[in-house]
């Protein structure tokens, strides 16, 4: 049994999205160090605010002004900070209740130590250097023993700012090890070594080429090794004309499906070395490979007649 | 028209699979699927419906779910479905196929395979994109919220959180009281689960003592933690009720739970008392393969009815952080020595 490979992928998706009057006006605000939030037709104040009541799913748009002052209603310690969390050093989530709030926010809270942090205390917003309009624009918030700010209750806020912020970019990145599994692993060892690995199914004794570890049809296990090709028939193909981005083929170029002999699957590859206008259905071929490629760079006419229709049909 | 009785008929899970043995996700499930199939008496392909749960956060790929189908027999085309969710949910869905008469007999099944990526990371995708999603908030600190928040209440004590695996950690700079920190730490596994469904005679001719379903049904919290009260779980109690689950006690209840806190609002949620067995299949929910997990709590309960060793059980699945959103199952077997054997058709 080779050495089962795996393979580093990052998927990386910058998501840009509409904010909707209610978390525009909000975020919004935080660039301009004021906090807002939204009323509930039996009086709640909603921070962050919701476009939609909670309870009544009713549209909500009364916007109040809440202050940076707050309590902690309930927190953890997090000793070991992840690279894009809001702090670098130790730190408590809090969700915190504004004054004038009737729901918590979370966010960081700086404090030396655990001790340090308890339910009921009270903090303050400690403003980001830059803000943008997102909920970051608070770095974090901090202890603090002054009284509440000005606005302690919630006072109407209409919502208007100059440049308002109406879309939000998050970027987000995960990275995974993927791993192709066994059958596939075997498969790419033996491309390595320029041969083609297919499985044969127990049940049907189709060769499944690349093989997965399972027959598509039968769904059970495939487990004995075949080696098919090189050699294989077209059975059926696509005239590309458009080219793609990074890739340095001229177009137009041929894309077909290809039954290598002694697979009952067709794969899918490159023709070259033939004009594009002269490809068919049942035309011999052979894997072209180059020096540096684990598996073959595309498929040129193999000198001999071509296939009988009836000898790949049933590949289609 | 009486509603057909759908029954779980077979369940199968795999081990907790390492990374090194080097599986995809067919060839995780490929065993599992056939040991549920087998216990059935079904053939690859041959259930009316095929629902699987799974998530491409986990595994990293879009529609990877149907490279898994490679292990199912799905040609020619079968009838199929797929739930960015536990599998606990594709259970849901293909019960209410049964119910609705368009299949006798369902495979259900769900995969997932953590190790691919950092669950600390991708589960913070899963929270709101506006307010939550930037902080990048990991799994355990937000279970860690709501155990500060059931300790603030005196819903639990410290003492009985540090008797339990999944107690809090002190914290690194060694606060002495347990600082409520990263319950569910412990790393999920990788692996699969899978159960057969099938209606009323098609059923009992699968099974000695099928769990029958006598209701199941989920519900939903905002996603705002600011808004929740962390130490209830409201969405519980309210598919408890609305799947039946207080018109007669229970004797056993599988929880789907990250830690010792969370078993405590559902306990609460669920009016479990001491009478009731929980979680008697020896479970680890926190590290069951997610995805899997509440699929699991479901196949165990019924499972323990299989066996006779229950004969009404509750079954939870979760989703989403501190306790977002909740399933709920009850699931009954007959007793002994019951006729059972009329056909389906007399039942409507």
């Amino acid at each position: 049994m080779p050495e089962n490979l795996t393979a580093p992928l990052v998927v990386a998706f910058p998501f840009t999205r509409s904010l909707g009057p209610v978390q525009s006006a909000f975020l919004t605000g935080l660039r301009e160090r004021t906090v807002l939030g939204v009323r509930t037709r039996d009086g709640r104040v909603l921070v962050p605010p919701v476009e939609y009541d909670p309870v009544t799913a009713e549209e909500i748009r009364d916007l109040v002004e809440v202050g940076t002052t707050g309590t902690v209603t309930t927190w953890a310690w997090n000793p070991a900070p992840r690279h894009r969390q809001p702090l670098r050093t130790p730190f408590a989530w809090a969700l915190v209740r504004l004054d004038g709030a009737d729901t918590a926010l979370l966010h960081a809270l700086d404090a030396p130590h655990a001790r340090a942090v308890r339910t009921g205390m009270r903090v303050r917003i400690r403003w980001a250097a830059h803000r943008e309009g997102a909920i970051t624009d608070i770095a974090c918030f901090e202890p603090y023993d002054g009284t509440a700010t000005a606005t302690a209750g919630a006072t109407p806020h209409g919502g208007a700012f100059a440049d308002p912020v109406t879309t939000l970019t998050t970027p987000a990145r995960l990275d995974y090890t993927y791993a192709p599994g066994r059958a596939q692993t075997r498969y790419l060892h033996a491309l390595a070594g320029r041969r083609i690995l297919g499985e044969r199914c127990p049940s049907c004794r189709r060769v499944c080429v690349p093989p997965r570890g399972a027959c598509p049809t039968c769904g059970v296990a495939t487990a004995e090794h075949v080696e098919v090709g090189p050699r294989g028939t077209v059975t059926t193909f696509c005239v590309v004309n458009i080219k793609a981005k990074g890739l340095d083929i001229d177009v137009p170029y041929v894309y077909a499906h290809i039954a290598l002999d002694g697979a009952d699957l067709a794969l899918h590859a490159r023709i070259g070395g033939i004009p594009y206008d002269e490809v068919r259905m049942g035309m011999r071929v052979e894997p072209v490979w180059t020096d540096d490629s684990r598996h073959p760079d595309h498929y040129r006419p193999a000198p001999e007649p071509d296939a009988a229709y009836d000898t790949y049909k049933e590949l289609l | 028209m009486t509603p057909r009785d759908v029954a779980v008929v077979a369940f199968a899970r795999s081990g907790h699979h390492e990374p090194a043995d080097g599986l995809s996700e067919a060839e995780m499930l490929l065993p599992v699927l056939h040991d549920a199939l087998d216990q059935a008496g079904l053939a690859p392909g041959e259930a009316d419906f095929t629902c699987s749960g799974s998530s491409d956060y986990l595994a990293g790929r879009p529609f990877s779910f149907t490279l898994a189908l490679d292990g199912v027999g799905a040609w020619p085309p079968i009838a199929e479905s797929h739930v960015e969710m536990d599998g606990a949910w594709a259970l849901y869905e293909a019960w209410v196929k049964i119910l609705t008469g368009q299949a006798g007999t369902a495979l259900v099944y769900a995969h997932g395979k953590p190790s691919s990526g950092d669950l600390r990371d991708v589960l913070t995708r899963q929270l709101d994109p506006y307010y939550l999603a930037p902080l990048w908030p990991d799994p355990a600190c937000l279970a860690a919220l709501q155990t500060r928040a059931l300790l603030d209440a005196g819903l639990i004590d410290e003492a009985a959180l540090l008797t339990d695996e999944a107690a809090p950690v002190p914290s690194a700079d060694g606060h002495p009281s347990g600082t409520p920190h990263a319950p569910g730490a412990r790393a999920a596994t990788d692996g699969a689960a899978a159960v057969v469904l099938a209606a009323g005679a098609t059923a009992r001719r699968m099974c000695t003592r099928p769990a029958w379903i006598r209701g199941i049904d989920h519900r939903i919290e905002s996603h705002a933690l600011g808004l929740r009260d962390l130490t209830d779980s409201p969405s519980t109690r309210l598919a408890a009720e609305r799947a039946g689950a207080f018109d007669a006690p229970v004797d056993t209840a599988e929880l789907h739970t990250a830690d010792a806190a969370q078993e405590a609002v559902l306990r609460r949620a669920l009016r479990l008392d001491g009478t009731v067995t929980v979680n008697p299949s020896g479970g680890t929910p926190a590290t069951d393969p997610v995805m899997a997990a509440g699929l699991i709590r479901l196949g165990e309960a019924a499972a323990r009815i299989h066996r006779g060793a229950s004969d009404r059980a509750l079954a939870h699945a979760t989703s989403g952080p501190c306790l977002q959103q909740n399933l709920v199952a009850v699931l009954e077997g007959e007793p002994a020595g019951h006729p059972g054997a009329e056909p389906e058709g007399a039942r409507t």
